[in-house]
Order: C-alpha cells, then structure tokens, then sequence
C-alpha cells in the first residue's frame, strides 16, 4: 500500500517534471522566434527591391508587394501573424520561389536529415572509439590524438570540404564532387564526403572531451576494486569506465547534433547538394525573409527538442539526478 | 579445483616461519619505482605472513608503505614498480604469476575492502551488480550469483536484501555500504581478506559495528585477514599479532597483548604515547617529533633515528636487523631502553 502511494506520487512528480521541461522548452522557442523575426526586420537590404531586381516599379506596385508579404504591419503585428501560421507549420510563401516555405523545406529535409544522420554517427563512433583508446593507452597514443583532435577541431568546415574534394573527388576519384544520388546506396556515397567534412570538427571535440571524461572515469577506485576483484578489462572498461562517461558525453551530443544541423549551410553550398542549407545560405543572399526565417525556426525547435531529450533520459543513465527532487 | 591447477605452484624464496599453506607469506620484499640512480625505493626487506584463520595488524603512518605491502598480495603494484623478494598467497607465487594467473588469483583466493565504501563502488550500478560481480567474473551463473548475493547481504545485517539488491549505492548509509562492500569481499570465499582502513571513513559507532562484523564474517568463513590501520589501538583490539611499519620497513612484530604492556621500538612506543586513552590517569599526548619519512627520503642505518629520543651515533651505522626481545621481533639497537 505504501509502496503504490509513493509510486502514484513518483510518477506525478515525473510526469510534472516533464511538463515543466516542455513548457521551458515552448518558452525558449518562442523567445528565439522573436529574436528571429526582429532581427530580419531590423537587417539591412529591402526585400521587395532584391525581388524585383532593380527594376522601376511605381509607388502602387511596390505597396502592393509590401502588402502581400506583410512587410508593411507593425511589428508586433507582423511577428503575431507570422508566428501564428508558423505553429500552423505554414512559415508563409518564399519570395522567390513563389511557393510556400514548408514545402520548400520538407523537401529538402531528406538529404539534410540523413546527412546530418550520418555525419553524426561518424562523428560519435569515431570520436568516442579515439577517445577511449588513448585514455586506456595513454603516453604516445593520446599525445597523438589529442594533436589529430586539435587540428581537426580549429580547422574551419569550409576548408576541410575542400581539402577532402580536391583529394578524394578530384584527385583519387573515390567520391562524387556534387549531386545528392538516387536510392539509399548511391545517396549514401555520394554524401560521404559531406558528412565527413561536417563530422571532423564534431569528432575533435567528442575526442577530446571524451577523452578526458575516460581518463577521469579510468581513476576512480571503483574502477580499481573491480581490477581487485579479477574482472577482466575489457568489462573493467565497459561497466565501470563506459558506462559512467555515458552522461557528459550524451550532453555533448545533444549539443552537436544541433550544430551539425547549422554546419549543413556551408557543407551543401560547397558540395552542391540542395538541401535545407543551401537553401539557408541562397535565400539569405536573396532577402528570402520568410525561407530565412522557416529555416531558422526549425534549427532552434531541433535544438530545443533534442536537449529536452537528453535531460529526460539522464536519470535513467545516472541514477543520482533527482527527477523533480525524487529519485529514479 | 580446475583454475587451481593453472596457478603456479612455487616455494617462496626466503622462506621464513610458517606453515607452507599460510593464507599469505611475503618475505624480504623490495619495492622500488625506477631503474638505476633514479630508482625510489617504496619498500625495504618487509616480511609478513598471516596464517589461515589468522587476524594479522598492519600498523603505520600514512606514507609508510602498509598499503602498498598489502596491495603486492594481489599483484597490484604501482606503475613501473620492480619487486624483489616473495608474495605467496597460499600456494601461488604472486610475484611470477602472469595476467591471468593473477586475475584468477583476485577472483579465487584473495579478496580487498578498501577504505571508502562510497567510492569503491561504482554509483551509477546497483548493489546486485556490486555484489555479484566478484562471482559472475569467475563464472558463476547470474541466478546463483543473485542468490549468494541475497545470503551475504542477510550476513552482514542489510535489511530487506531483496530490495537492497535493486537499489543504488547512494540510498545507502556509508556503514550500509561498508557492510556491503564486507559481503561483496566475501562472495567468493576468499582465503585472505584485506582491509585497507576499512573503518577510517566511517563515525566511531560505525567503525564498531563494521569492525565487529568484519571480525564475526572472518571467524565464521575462517578467512586469513590482514588489517591496515593507522590505529594502533583498533589493530590491538582486532589482531592478533601485529607488525608495525615505519619508512617502507617493519620496525617491530608483537603479538597484540604485549604490544602495549612492552613496545619494544621507540616508534611503536611513541605511537601509544600519542594516541589518547579513555582508560586509567589522564596523561599528557605526546606527539612524535619531525614528520613520518618515506623510505626514498629517510636517514641513512635506522630509519627512525632522527626522530628517535633514543638515537645514537652507532643508529647511523647499519639497518637495524630484527631480533627476538621479550615476545616481539624487533628492529633496534637498543630495545631494553625503550620498555625496561
């Protein structure tokens, strides 16, 4: 009887919890979708005169242009009656293309979602296996990771991409230089060279920061009991180093699986892939407001969304974070 | 028996006294880190054995080498460290075992409870795992393992072990988790315990309670045990025979029971005088002059003489060798001095 009680009240605190953390969540974007309309407004370059392209237009045809995209409310107005179609999914109609911003984006959501997809699990495998192997080794291999890590981390996404076309597409020929590819095997190589381009700086900081999350797990006298109990290494590593890392390194890659989402802008620019970041990168040189705006609300609802996931399942890994002062 | 047969099988050089199946024989040790001119020696010539059954003290200041001797009894040395002399834990030749041999050696034969409960047992796993580990590593099935584990916790006193099980190392008391730890130690019968401080992390009432049920687990499993203490007072009380440590050196053997009524060192004697009593006249707590030396630091001949009221020009001479004076073995010059 007790114990159903405590249960029943356990479960209302979660679930409690839980809602605190979505309504934080729905506040945060909402926060950020202000910042995102003002700052467009307030950005220099008139839309309408990007549109027309220098051609004369009278006073009335430019009113009515101003009029049919809103640009000639108020701003709490034209913020109000923006956001509200956005929580509609509808971010309004591209002022180049002509058609509606959603499509737009939901059509080229695919060949960024799975880039983002793969560039992530590049990075995680790779950043995570480096880290562990020259925590466990230590003296000459960690000194050489924590050298591959830096440079990786400090070398800029654009200059990678290059360096990895001129090498591997245009010198060697392994990979395509452009184009997305149809079906998942040919999509999957041709965005090989992207992905990769994208997960090198992701890598870096997962190696280094893993590393240390290793090396601090590696010390502790847990870790030596079991080593005082005959339990062989590789479940030394696994139970008592792996699995305590496991917390700081989800939180790390909640962080960069948003950044990856950013990191798309210059990868399918250089790469020529039309996905949502070229698409980003264009419409902001073409005062696409509406595309601009879209895109940016759907990278800070990412953001959001995947870090409220973290913190949910942090509990569950470490059973020391108290959910809404109760333990798991 | 079959993991037995794969550990070596090797007498001890040195020897020394003692029944060839003592649960721990370690002889004219040498621990050293570093090669050539640059080696620090950690430990000089220290014998300890502790027979089967037997309760054994292992008494020192921090720095004075007693956790790192009881620590070569599971091969676990420090990085780069070179040992000379012998390790026997029963039969098995410690010092020559390989990887494996002493892997089965640390599942089998001899099993450590070290100072801090909190930290010797990884937080984010629950008190089964803890407890079941030492088992499932030697290939115990993961149902009789749980079982075992459910029995050791209802020895050492945990209520409800079959929620205890399930629950986390932080909803736990550290005298709990102490208790714990003593179980997850005994879980696989081991023929030598060791204690590294095992109450020092623990309030005085705990440390009763954990000791007692250390003394009570150990009598009924009829484990070897060598207890590490700073406390000279706790080791008299649960020991049997004593060794008291200075500078990685034994200075002096002593059954318990003369211990205090004859220190035969002037380090041991020292030791009693700093330690306050409850019992008998109030008198005056000495502290022992100078700080405690590590080997690789201490004065030339007897490592105590520039801390000794006793010293003389003859302590700068030559290690004292150990000698018989009264019931103690014991590293001085001059021990009729030092209780006449």
């Amino acid at each position: 009887m007790k114990r159903t009680l405590a249960d029943r009240n356990r479960k209302r605190t979660f679930a409690g919890w839980i809602g605190r953390r979505a309504l934080g969540g729905v506040l945060t974007v909402l926060l950020a979708s202000i910042l995102i309309y003002g700052a467009l407004r307030l950005a220099p370059g008139d839309p309408v005169l990007a549109m027309t392209g220098g051609r004369r237009l009278t006073p009335d045809q430019v009113e009515a242009l101003r009029h049919r995209y809103g640009l000639d409310r108020g701003f709490m107005q034209g913020y109000l009656a923006w956001i509200g179609d956005a929580l509609r999914l509808d971010f309004g109609t591209s002022m180049h293309y002509q058609t509606g911003v959603t499509s737009l984006i939901a059509n080229r959501l695919g060949v960024s979602g799975l880039l983002i997809l793969y560039s992530a699990v590049l990075a995680v495998v790779s950043g995570f296996a480096v880290a562990l192997a020259s925590a466990v080794k230590g003296g000459p291999v960690n000194r050489v990771a924590g050298i591959v890590a830096a440079v990786t981390t400090a070398t800029p996404t654009f200059v990678s991409a290059i360096g990895l076309l001129s090498l591997f597409s245009v010198g060697l020929g392994w990979f395509p230089a452009t184009g997305a590819g149809t079906g998942l095997a040919d999509r999957l190589w041709h965005l090989t060279l992207p992905a990769t381009a994208m997960a090198l700086v992701a890598f870096g900081v997962l190696a280094r920061v893993g590393n240390a999350a290793f090396a601090e797990e590696l010390r502790r006298e847990h870790v030596e009991v079991a080593r005082s109990r005959g339990v062989g290494t590789a479940a030394v590593i696994r139970r008592h180093v792996v699995r305590n890392a496991l917390a700081p390194m989800l939180t790390i890659v909640g962080l960069l699986l948003a950044s990856l989402f950013v990191g798309t802008a210059v990868v399918e620019t250089a790469f020529g892939l039309d996905g949502v970041g070229s698409l980003l990168v264009s419409s902001v040189s073409r005062r696409d407001f509406p595309v601009v705006q879209g895109v940016a609300l759907i990278a800070v609802l990412l953001f959001v969304v995947v870090n409220t996931l973290v913190d949910l399942a942090m509990p569950f890994i470490d059973p020391r974070v108290t959910v809404g002062g109760l333990g798991r | 028996m079959l993991a037995k047969k794969t550990l070596a099988r090797r007498e001890a050089p040195g020897g020394g006294a003692g029944d060839r199946r003592d649960a721990l024989r370690i002889s004219e040790l040498s621990l050293a880190v570093g090669t050539g001119e640059r080696a620090i020696p950690l430990l000089a010539g220290v014998t300890v054995r502790v027979g089967r059954g037997e309760t054994v003290g292992l008494v020192g200041e921090s720095g004075s080498g007693k956790s790192l001797t009881a620590r070569t009894a599971l091969g676990m040395l420090p990085r780069g460290a070179r040992a000379t002399g012998g390790v026997t834990v029963s039969d098995v030749d410690v010092l020559a075992a390989g990887r494996r041999e002493l892997r089965e050696l640390r599942r089998t034969r001899v099993s450590m409870i070290f100072q801090d409960p909190r930290a010797s047992i990884n937080p984010v796993r629950r008190i089964g795992d803890y407890l079941t580990e030492g088992l499932r590593a030697r290939g115990v099935p993961a149902r009789a393992a749980a079982e075992r584990a459910l029995d050791l916790l209802d020895q050492v006193g945990i209520r409800d072990p079959g929620g205890a099980v399930r629950r986390f190392p932080h909803e736990f008391s550290g005298g709990m988790l102490q208790r714990v730890v003593i179980a997850g130690a005994l879980s696989t019968e081991p023929e030598l315990l060791l204690a590294d401080e095992p109450t020092t992390a623990l309030d005085v009432t705990t440390q009763a309670e954990v000791v007692g049920l250390l003394k009570e687990m150990q009598r009924a499993h009829g484990t070897g045990m060598l207890f590490v203490t700073h406390d000279l007072d706790l080791a008299a009380a649960v020991c049997d025979r004593v060794y008291v440590m200075y500078a990685g050196r034994i200075v002096e053997e002593a059954a318990s029971a003369s211990l205090f009524g004859a220190p035969a060192h002037p380090y041991t004697r020292a030791l009693l005088e700093a330690s306050p009593s409850v019992h008998g006249d109030k008198v005056e707590i000495r502290a022992i002059r100078g700080r405690p030396r590590a080997l690789a630091e201490s004065p030339s001949g007897c490592s105590f003489r520039d801390r000794c009221p006793l010293a003389g020009d003859e302590c700068a001479e030559t290690v004292p060798d150990h000698r018989p004076h009264g019931t103690s073995l014991v590293a001085c010059l001059r021990p009729e001095q030092v209780t006449p």
